[in-house]
This record gives structure tokens, sequence and C-alpha cells, in this order.
């Protein structure tokens, strides 16, 4: 999305990007290492690769971590590993985790707003960006002790049984960022994921903005592996994702409708859960579909008697 | 089996309660038509022809889809649910007329037991279209919207021919969606008495239409671009290849598919409804239910005197003739069929497991497989991991609660499970940790419509039954 | 016959009774349920119809029972219908035995009497054994007492068991029947205890009901009391016999107390040492039956006396 307004040179920046100023009295800024985000930690692809992250005027933003098949396989591995305790918590302490990332969230707000404009956003468009972000969190927060009340039921079988369907999170979920919307679309496939106790390893499609939000899921209280995140052309990480046997679902936010079809197929292997990409503005409300499309209805039948 | 002393004398349900016909043609537009290419079916307890069936080409399914469409767009779409839903009760009520007739059609066709039939297939299959009457005029409230999805192609397993066709068609029609059903391959015949219900009800042509025939009539079914929903309830090899046909197309996928259920018994459990959970379990409709208890896993401490109890039990069971009402087992489905549950038996044998099995005579002709316990399996061997379809208990045993359930989710399945415990808090804490999709805790086998099946992992995605079921036929 | 289990303690008793598998009042009804649909024709029923007669507990245990009134039942027991087999035993109130064995010599049909203050079972201990030593004095081959199901409820088991051992052995050489006034015990858990407590008691039979409380013999609490002396026996040794009462009223109710004894304890008790069935107006409803297979067309009540 690129931005109409874009001013040259990031605004309410404390120094210029790149090089220090001549005159020697502006300080050389620290710049950030961006890497991947697996198991609650921030490694390197064990590739060793990267890949140059310009902004969108062509300049040199950073060196991005170039992901592997093997950092999939990785990434699966910590959050199949998350799953137990993430699903077993309570809802009531999942959603006070996720209301932390939106604390979080928060108080980093200005650095998004630097990073989507890097992008390519406009200063007011990121900052709605940012804020829609954050309430999104807040949002579905109030969903995780609520969600099997909606979702869930007693229901009136014919018969002395005590019959009682509840909702269950699908598991490990795979998914590919939207392409459109880097920290809005990023979240609004996150949190409906995870809210319900689900795990997952996710493809970034703005790596920065991705990576840095990595670093506010690694201060909320966010057990590790619940979140995975990888940077790296999703057209290679893609099928291995969607075809790796311990992934239950995928969600195919951001694949083209060629890769998603790719996609589709593999994840026909072991018949995972398929979102398929569509037409998404998201800034609307998003209703529960992205919740209950990743989860499963358990029933659960007892006799009634003395 | 049993004693001389009280030996039952045969107590057959009539034959003359249904009339067969010679031969069969599609259900297309509400009319009976014929197709190039026809196949028989059998009465597998007697391997005698039943009828010929028409097998439907691509010409067919043309046809069946097409109908299926002007239904949708020009008379069943546009209908109000109120007047949907008595057409459904019309239905429902039919089959509730019918059923002495329908219920020994199946038998015959599929080689169940009456008394299952009787007592089972037909009473439920009656309340699927009760259920879903219900909700045609109320779906607002569902949540899920009230926009149908369009042509729904659904394709039904053998096992429960009739009831699989009401899990399908009631809530695709409640919906507001028409459809083709293509019943399986070796039991057309119910399908066929429905679609003379449909006659009964006066339901519009083209709303339901039956196209019989095998895989490759499936398979131009699921194709066929002109369908906007696929359901399938079969086997996970299918179920694969039909995820992999619809990539692309947009259309929507339902799958039910196989399980390989664990049934776990713990040392407090009540014993005797614990061996009778464990036959239902297991020898229901000859083991050929996808959420069977294949895999029993019993506490340590209690396995020699449940094992006991289990064989004694098992050795009253009456196998034969389907028709009789005091049969407890009868026919295996196919020729096809029996030998994979030979096969597979025989595997668990030469890997090391024990096979047991009661005295009892198998009849000369037909197909037929005597209860077969296996002991001593463990979770490596095929019988343990593959489903077996028939009537085939694998036994292996656990030590603590933990383990169970460890044992209870290693497997690509997640269908369905069993718990038998006298004690709640442990009944709830499995319920819980078991990954699948149905939990019957002190019980084992139960169904309702209001009740959502359905399963984790490779035992497919979506639910049948219940408010959850009708997402399934609902556009959002 | 074997006497009572040696229990040693009131503790060690609880520690049994409470130590067996519980019961699923939904698993156990729908397993009875099941076996109600057996389908038992033709030959098969003709025996089974006989069978019955010949387990019949044939009982009359009324405040206006008299000695005339027990004369003409005694007839009825051992007329039954030509060719048909004698009843298993009559039953009456204690104070009607010597009638009883008075009209029944040298046919071969036991007495049985009711005793322990039945039905309520509440007199003194002493009162009780008096009953019973009277009753088998008289000539009571068999004797029917009731458990204090007051004393079962509160968990006092051992006054059960001892009241059982007690009027043991003052039966001599009489047969004991328990009955367990399954109706009064509410669960089925205390069916299984109850049958449990009375053949660690040494009770040659465990009897459903008194005939005076609903429900009385229901299939389900058959179905358990079969289980009970099944795994009795294979814990044991000892084979006790199970006599449902109450409620039995039609041939096919007879039929499928049969079917239930065939598939949950075996063929070993169909037999009229091991089974009885305590009835008054089945035996008609039987007899009927019978003339049915014998003559091909349905008989009506005017044929059988009302004896």
């Amino acid at each position: 999305m690129p931005s109409k307004s874009k001013k040259p040179g990031s605004a309410g920046r404390p120094e210029p990007r790149g090089a220090a100023a001549a005159g020697g009295a502006a300080r050389l800024r620290v710049r950030k290492t961006y890497k991947l985000f697996i198991g609650g930690a921030f490694p390197r692809s064990e590739s060793g690769r990267s890949y140059v992250v310009n902004d969108s005027r062509g300049e040199f933003l950073a060196n991005a971590s170039w992901a592997s098949r093997k950092d999939v396989r990785d990434a699966v591995v910590a959050a199949r590993r998350a799953f137990g305790g993430w699903s077993g918590k309570t809802p009531y302490n999942r959603g006070q985790i996720l209301y932390r990332i939106a604390e979080m969230l928060e108080g980093r707000g200005r650095q998004f707003v630097e990073e989507l404009r890097d992008g390519g956003l406009s200063r007011e468009a990121a900052e709605a960006e940012v804020d829609a972000a954050v309430d999104r969190w807040v949002w579905y927060a109030g969903w995780a002790d609520k969600i099997a009340q909606v979702a869930g039921a007693v229901n009136p079988v014919a018969g002395p049984f005590l019959n009682v369907s509840t909702p269950e999170p699908t598991g490990v979920v795979g998914m590919l960022a939207p392409r459109e919307s880097p920290l809005l679309g990023l979240v609004s496939v996150l949190a409906p994921a995870i809210v319900t106790g689900n795990t997952a390893v996710v493809v970034a499609d703005s790596p920065l903005v991705a990576v840095t939000f990595a670093e506010v899921l690694a201060t909320s209280d966010l057990p590790a592996g619940v979140v995975n995140i990888l940077t790296g052309p999703r057209e290679e990480l893609a099928p291995w994702l969607a075809g790796h046997m311990d992934v239950n679902a995928v969600d195919l936010a951001g694949a083209s409708e060629e890769l998603a079809n790719a996609c589709e197929t593999a994840a026909a292997g072991n018949l995972k859960r398929v979102l398929r990409p569509a037409a998404t503005d998201w800034s609307a409300d998003p209703g529960t579909e992205r919740m209950t499309a990743l989860l499963e209805t358990k029933t659960v039948w007892h006799p009634i008697g003395v | 089996m049993m004693s001389e002393m009280f030996e039952y004398a045969p107590a057959p349900e009539s034959r003359s309660a249904v009339r067969i016909e010679d031969s069969y043609g599609l259900f297309v537009d509400g009319e009976f038509v014929s197709a190039k290419r026809t196949f028989p079916t059998i009465d597998p307890a007697t391997e005698e022809v039943l009828a010929e069936v028409a097998e439907a080409g691509a010409e067919e399914v043309d046809l069946a889809v097409a109908a299926a469409r002007t239904a949708f767009e020009r008379v069943w779409g546009p209908m109000s649910g109120r007047e949907r839903a008595k057409y459904l009760y019309r239905i429902a009520r039919i089959i509730q007329e019918r059923s002495r007739e329908l219920a020994v059609l199946e038998s015959i066709d599929n080689g169940k037991p009456i008394r299952e039939t009787r007592d089972f297939d037909l009473p439920q299959a009656a309340a699927h279209f009760f259920y879903h009457a219900g909700w045609a005029d109320k779906l607002e409230y569902a949540g899920y919207g009230t926009t149908p999805i369009g042509v729904a192609g659904q394709i039904i397993p053998w096992n429960f021919p009739l009831l699989m066709l009401a899990w399908k068609i009631a809530p695709a029609l409640a919906c507001g969606n028409t459809v083709v059903l293509k019943p399986a391959e070796t039991t057309p015949l119910t399908a066929l008495a429905f679609a003379d219900i449909c006659r009964q009800a006066e339901l519009p042509p083209g709303v339901v239409n039956i196209v019989t025939g095998g895989p490759q009539t499936g398979r131009l079914l699921v194709e066929h671009p002109g369908v906007d929903k696929i359901a399938f309830t079969g086997s996970t090899e299918v179920g694969r290849a039909i995820a992999r046909a619809v990539v692309g197309t947009g259309k929507r996928l339902g799958l039910e598919l196989g399980g390989k259920g664990a049934n776990i018994v713990f040392d407090d459990a009540p014993l005797d409804q614990a061996v009778e959970g464990i036959v239902d379990s297991i020898f229901f409709n000859q083991g050929q239910v996808c959420c069977a208890g294949s895999r029993l896993l019993v506490q340590e401490s209690v396995a020699e005197e449940l094992l006991a109890r289990l064989k004694e039990r098992t050795a009253t069971l009456r196998l034969g003739d389907p028709l009789d009402k005091n049969t407890d087992v009868g026919a295996i489905n196919s020729a096809a069929q029996l030998a994979r549950i030979s096969e597979l038996t025989a595997s668990g044998e030469a890997e090391g497991a024990e096979r047991w099995s009661p005295e009892c005579a198998l009849p000369e002709r037909g197909f037929w497989f005597a209860p077969t316990i296996l002991t001593g399996v463990a979770l490596s061997h095929r019988v343990a991991r593959e489903e077996i379809f028939g009537p085939v208990l694998s036994v292996l045993t656990f030590r603590t609660p933990a383990e169970a359930v460890e044992k209870a989710n290693n497997t690509p399945y997640g269908l369905s499970a069993g718990v038998w415990t006298e004690k709640g808090s442990r009944i709830l804490s499995m319920a819980q940790k078991l990954r699948a999709g149905v939990v019957w805790a002190n019980t084992f086998n139960r169904f309702d419509p209001a009740s959502p099946f359905g399963g984790y992992k490779e035992s497919g995605f979506g639910r049948e039954g219940g408010r959850q079921g009708l997402e399934a036929y609902l556009a959002q | 016959m074997a006497d009572a289990l040696s229990v040693t303690s009131v503790n060690e008793l609880r520690g049994i009774l409470h130590g067996l598998p519980g019961v699923d009042q939904v698993g156990v009804e729908a397993r009875a349920a099941r076996l109600g649909t057996r389908s038992v024709k033709n030959e098969s029923k003709a025996r089974a119809v006989d069978l019955a007669i010949s387990m019949v507990d044939l009982t009359s245990l009324e405040g206006a029972d008299t000695p005339g009134k027990v004369r003409a039942l005694c007839a009825k027991a051992v007329h039954t219908a030509p060719g048909a087999p004698t009843v298993g035993a009559v039953c009456v109130y204690p104070d009607l035995v010597k009638v009883a064995v008075d009209a029944l010599r040298g046919s071969g049909v036991g007495v049985a009497s009711v005793a322990t203050a039945f039905p309520a079972g509440r007199a003194p201990l002493a009162v009780k054994l008096e009953d019973t030593r009277q009753a088998v004095a008289d000539g009571a081959s068999e004797i029917d007492m009731v458990i204090d199901r007051g004393a079962f409820l509160t968990g006092d088991y051992a006054k059960v068991y001892d009241e059982i051992t007690a009027v043991k052995e003052a039966c001599g050489a009489a047969h004991l029947k328990v009955i367990l006034e399954t109706g009064e015990l509410a669960t089925y858990d205390n069916v299984r205890r109850a049958s449990w407590l009375a053949m660690l008691a040494g009770a040659d039979f465990i009897k459903t009901s008194t005939g005076k409380i609903q429900p009385a013999a229901t299939a389900p609490v058959v179905l358990l009391m079969l289980q009970a002396v099944r795994d009795f026996r294979e814990r044991h040794g000892r084979t006790v016999g199970v006599k449902p009462a109450g409620g039995i009223r039609t041939t096919k109710d007879a039929i499928r107390m049969l079917v239930l004894v065939n598939e949950v304890a075996g063929p070993d008790w169909l037999d009229p040492r091991l089974f009885r069935i305590g009835a008054s107006s089945l035996l008609n409803d039987l007899l009927m039956q019978r003339e049915k297979f014998a003559t091909g067309v349905y008989s009506g009540p005017d044929y059988f006396t009302l004896d």
C-alpha cells in the first residue's frame, strides 16, 4: 500500500539513517540485527543466509535473515513443544497475555510507525495501522474466555446423556502473513490463532516490522514457541510449511493464487485445515471466523444416572 | 456358543417387507433414468445378486448436476426456510412409516443385523431429518449466515448407507442447497428407495439427485465444475485425493474419514458396562465403523480380569443371518473388505499378537469374519496403527493415565476415544487431553443429530450434526 | 451348601462391598433392554415355557390367605396342566406352612415360607429367628427372609450380615433365600453390594423383592444379580441361585428372564434349583401359551383355573 503523502526522510527520527552526519558531533546510531524468532529466541538462519531490505525509496535498511527449510522445521518443533502448555493455560491467563501484548505494542508504537513509514506508509496511515493493531490485540484478548461459550454448547440429545461440545485449538498453524498490511495484517492472522491455544509459525511479509513485533511478543509473557516468525521468500518457505506433517492447519492469507494452490495441495498430505487467501479489509471488524476456522469441536458424552 | 437347552430358534424378519426391483436407474431431476452401463449389487450374506444398478458416467453426472443447479436457482434456493422445513418433516415421517421396509432392505444390501438397522440406523435417519427440518427456518440464529452454498456433491460410504445419506442430505437441504449424492457402490439400494421417498414427499425435482456408481462416478462428481461443495465420508486415502482434487476450484470441502479410536479402561471402571462398551465399540456393525474403538487400552492391573470377561461376553455374540432378529454380528459388506480384514488380522498375528475368536461356525456362502481379539499388541504393530474396519480389537495395556493419553494420541487419526472410570475428575482430565472429535466416557458409539460429529487431524475436518454441522452448508 | 465366608471385621466387609466395581445405570439398562429384544420362537419357546413353569414359586402372600386358599394353590402347583411340569415350590406365610406341607405331601413340590417379619422385616432378631425356626419345624424346605434395608442403607453392613448368618443357622437344612427388596435400595450399586453381602453371609438364593414394593424384579436388577452370582462363583466357588419376584406376569416377561439367565449368568443357572420366579398370575399365562403350542389357537382364561 504505497503512500501518496510520503515525504523524503522519515520525520521524527532522532537522526538520519545510515552513516553519522558529517561534523562528528552526531552520534553513530546503533543498528539492530534483524533475526528470526524461534522458540522464544532470536537466532540467525541456520543457513547463514541473509537478504537486503530496502526502504520504499530503495535505500538500505537492514540485512534480514533468509530462513531455510531447516528453520521451518525448527520453528515447527518449537511450536509443537509450546502447544501443550499454551493450550493448557486457562483462557483467562491467555487473555491476560494477549492484553499484555497490546500493552507492549502500545509502548513501542513510535518504532512501528517509523518502520511502517520506511515501508512507504504515510504518518497518518502508519499511526492508524499501529493503533488498529493494538486495539485488535485488546479485542482478541477478551475473546479468550468467551469463544467457548459462543462456539460450544450442551447438546440436547435424545437419551440419558450429558453431551457437551467444546471448541479446542487445532494445533500448530502455519501462516503466510498478509502482504498488504505489514503489522495489522500480521496481527490479524496471529491473534485469532493463538488466542484459543494454537501455536503458530508465520512467514512474515515485511521482515523488519515482523521482527520488531517479535520483540514485543518476547516481552509479553508469551511462552517461548507460541509464535515463531520467519523471514525470507515465502515461495521458498511456504511449501515446506504446508507439507510439514506436524502442522495441523495453514492460513494462506499472504499467498498468491499459484502459491496457495501449491500449498493447499501439499497440505492435503496430512489433511490440514486450509484457510484460503481472500480479499480482506484488515481494518474491518474481523468477526469470529478466523478463530473458529482454527478450532476443532470436541464432543464429550457421559451417561446420566445414579 | 449357546446352550443346547436354550438354543434360540431362527427368528428371521420377513423379506416380503420389501420388494427389490431387477434393475434400478439413476434418480435425476425427479425421474429414474437409465445409464449406459450397469453393475450388480449383491447380498453379502449370500452372494446373491439383488439387482442391476445404473452406473452414472460423465453425461449422467452432468445431467444430475444441471438438475441440481436449476432446482437450486429456481426452486429450493429461493424457497422460504419454513417451506423447506415442511418438506424435511415430510421426509422424516415417510422414513418412519417405511422403516420396516427400509431396515430389511438395508440389512439385505449391507449385511448388517436387522436388530441394528431396526433399532439404530432407521430411527437415527428419521431423527436426522426431524432435527434439521427444524433448523431450516431458524438459520439466522445459528451464527453461520443464511446463504446456501449451492450444489453439493456428496459421497457416502457403505457402512451406514441410509443413515449417512441422512447425515448428508438433511443439513444440505435445510440450509437451502441442492444435492447430487453418490451412494457406495456396494450399498445403493436404500438410497434408491430414498429417491422414491422424495417422490412421495413431492420434493421438487432436482433438489435431490442420486447417482449410483463406483469410484469413477465419484471422481466425476468431485471434479465437476458445477458443484460448489464436496462432502465426503470414507477412507482417509480417498479423502486426501479429494482434498487435492478441489485445489484451486474454490469448492468447499468437508471430510469425515478414518479412525483408530482408543477405548481406555481404568482399573476402577464399571467393568461389566465397560465390557458392554467394548463389545459395542468394536463389534457394532461388524466393526465397520469409522469411530470404532479399535484399540483397547486397558490398565495393566485390571487387564486379565477384563479380558476374561470380554472373551466370555464375546462368546455369547450370535453371528449369522442378518435378517435373524437375534443376530448380533452380520456379514462383512464385501469380498474386498473381508480380504482387507483378513490380511490385516493375519499381519497382527505375524507381528506377534495373540489372536482369539470364540468358537463360531461361519456360514459357507457370503462374507463372514468372526469377532476377533488380538492381545499383546504393541503400538508399532500395523493392527495398532491402520484402520482395520472390521470386528477386530487390538488390545494394548498401560500403567498410568499419562501413558494412556500418550498412547491414545499416538496416531495420525483423531476421530473418537472412550474412557471408562468411576472417577469424575479423571474423566474430565482425560476428555480434555484426548485429541479426538468425540469422546465417550463410560459409554461408546452413541450418536444423536444434535451432537456434532467429526475428526481431528487425518480423521477429516468439519462437523456433522448439531449447530456446528450447519456451517458446512452455509456460505457465511 | 457352604455357609458364610468368614469376614473378620466390619471394615473388611465394607472394604469388600465398596471395592466391587461400580454400576453405570445407563449402561446396565441399555444392556437389559437389548437382551429384551431377543426373539424366542417355536420349539425354543415351547421348551422355555415348560422350563419357566418348573421354576415358578407359586405364591400367595395376602393378609386374606386361608387354609382353603393355600390348599387350592397347592393343587394348582401339582396339577398345572396335562403333561406340564409341576412348579418349583409353593410360597406362603409361616402360619400356613403346615397346610401347604400336608397338601403337597408326596408331590415333590417344595414349600417355601417367607419369614423374618416379612415383608418389612421390622422386628427384633429373636422374633425373626423364632419365625424362621417355626416355619422350618412345620416343614418348610425353603425360607425367604428379608434383609434389614434400614441397616443396609445406614451402612451397617455388619448388622445385615449377622442377621443373615443367624437366620441361616436357624434354617438348618432348609434353603435360605435372601430378599434384598431392591426397590428400596435405590441404586444399582446397592443392588450389587447387597447381593454380595447376602452371598458372603451364606445365602443359597438371592431374591429381588417381596412383591409388596415397586419397582420389583426389573430386568436390570435381575441382570445385576445374575452377574453377582456368576462372579461370586468365580471368586468363591459356591453357586448361588437367583429369584426374581414381583411384576412377572406374562410368558414374555418370563422368557425375558430366561434370556437374561442364559446370556448373563450362563446356562448352568437354567435350572429350577438355581433360578426361580416368584409369581402368582404368571402360571396361567404360561399354561395358556403352552396350550397355544398344542392346539395352534390362542386360548382364553375360561379354560384355566383361577387358583
